[in-house]
């Protein structure tokens, strides 16, 4: 087994150019579902909405701005190999390259130090580190920005394994109801099930790295993914909450062991701005 | 229908507006989201004078990206309304005649809006580049110390926007999957 060594330095260049990617060009999958669904809207008002929504890719292009003003909070994923080793400090080194990157590209910084204090840390650090350990040597960097208009729309429900999964689709379409117009629709849900209370949120976001045209690789829930796809569309919410058939661009369930009491579900709620960007370093 | 307005706005200009309708807006719109509306209530509160005129005023609730080197401001979409609505009435019953944001609003803010003969218009949320080339102009007037939050009066051009709540107690995020919903059977 050899080990190879990685410099803190080459992590921080990679999340400073995937901060800078993610906010001003959107994943091929989740543009690909927005122009599907403009060109399958019926509903005037909502049609006409996604087709500002598609001018505003090419403003943010032509313009060199990002896409949405609210270009989050940091969250970094890193799939580490275990016998890779990182010299330097891996977390000051994510926080570098968030600083540098929002700087700059000129985003905003949306951060702040404490959240009763209120006060903006100026340089969008720190960032949300998720490390994951996997076999091998490598490093795959993920930037996730998440806005705060859907994030504050997500919720967790620790139900009861009787609910099953009839439970889960009345928590998810509850949710997608009383979110409504807030989350910027047509709207992208990460849901976790399964896991510890914790463990099922961070499931729902790592659902959001999905792409959106890669179903579950369980077909019981791939298929439960396309059912919700479809209930959450006949909600009639529409792009902006202006109705029409487009609420829903993607759903992507992760899924994990559970505690035989236990029935978790966590609904991560993002937006028609769904952004990541990944890189190997 | 459509409409294109210019600041400042009377309660006659905006009684025709119905929610569902378009509005190209043009002229000075101000800048304020949480932590400014909270300074806001507390000047308020000490007797003091807001940052800009209220009368007729439009203000948008938003936080723009920064700007780069010669442009007038970054991307600059709108956030929700909702988390306003505490300080919202205050304010139209002193003058505010129309707000731009996204989201639902509270009982409340809509009873005001209608006491008030005022708006509230949708821009598109998420749009934040789109919404940035309609600004012509933008300086912050007030508490720069808050970046993005900072009160702004912005100079903007033909804005792109879509009446929410209008004065006679419209709501679009009522009637319009309503009527989505009704044309497809299913209500």
């Amino acid at each position: 087994m050899s080990v190879r060594t990685i410099p803190a330095a080459a992590i921080t260049q990679t999340v400073e150019r995937l901060c800078i990617e993610a906010n001003t060009q959107l994943p091929a999958d989740v543009r690909a579902a927005l122009d599907h669904a403009a060109a399958t809207e019926p509903w005037p008002l909502a049609r006409q909405t996604l087709g500002l929504l598609q001018q505003n890719l090419c403003a943010a292009r032509e313009n060199d701005l990002p896409i949405c003003q609210d270009t989050g909070m940091a969250c970094v994923f890193l799939e580490l190999g275990q016998d890779a080793h990182i010299e330097g400090d891996l977390a000051a080194a994510v926080d570098e390259g968030v600083r540098r990157g929002y700087e700059k590209a000129y985003l905003r910084r949306s951060v702040t130090a404490d959240p009763l204090r209120r006060v903006n840390t100026g340089d969008n650090t720190p960032a949300f580190l998720t490390v994951h350990l996997v076999p091998g040597s490598g490093c795959r960097v993920t930037v996730v920005p998440k806005g705060a208009g859907s994030e504050n729309m997500s919720r967790l429900a620790m139900l009861k394994p009787a609910d099953g999964v009839q439970g889960v689709k009345a928590f998810v379409l509850e949710t997608v109801r009383l979110a409504g117009s807030n989350p910027c629709p047509p709207i992208v849900l990460g849901i976790g099930i399964g896991g510890t209370f914790d463990g099922c949120a961070a499931l729902a976001k790592r659902a959001l790295l999905r792409p959106l045209d890669v179903p579950n690789k369980d077909p019981r829930y791939a298929a439960l993914e396309a059912e919700l796809l479809e209930a959450v569309n006949a909600l009639g919410i529409g792009p902006q909450g202006f109705g029409g058939k487009t609420t829903c661009l993607g759903v992507a369930i992760e899924q994990r062991p559970t505690h035989v009491a236990c029935l978790p579900v966590a609904v991560n709620v993002s937006c028609h701005v769904t952004r990541r960007a990944a890189a190997d370093v | 229908m459509r409409y294109a307005l210019q600041t400042p706005l009377s309660r006659e200009m905006l009684d025709p507006l119905r929610a569902g309708d378009t509005v190209l807006l043009s002229g000075t719109v101000y800048t304020a989201r949480d932590a400014a509306h909270a300074r806001m209530a507390a000047l308020l509160d000490a007797g003091g004078e807001l940052p800009f005129p209220l009368r007729g005023a439009a203000l948008y609730y938003v936080g723009p990206t920064p700007e780069r080197p010669g442009r007038p401001i970054g991307a600059a979409g709108p956030t929700t309304a909702g988390r306003m609505d505490g300080y919202t009435p205050r304010l139209l019953a002193l003058g505010l005649a129309c707000m731009i944001g996204k989201g639902k609003r509270s009982a409340a803010v809509k009873e005001s809006v209608v006491q008030n003969g005022a708006v509230y218009l949708g821009a598109i949320g998420g749009a934040g580049a789109l919404l940035a080339a309609c600004v012509e102009r933008c300086e912050i007037i007030a508490w720069p110390d808050l970046g993005c939050e900072a009160v702004r009066r912005l100079t903007v051009k033909d804005m792109p926007l879509t009446v929410l709540l209008d004065a006679h107690g419209g709501d679009l995020y009522e009637s319009g999957p309503a009527a989505w919903l009704a044309a497809q059977g299913r209500e």
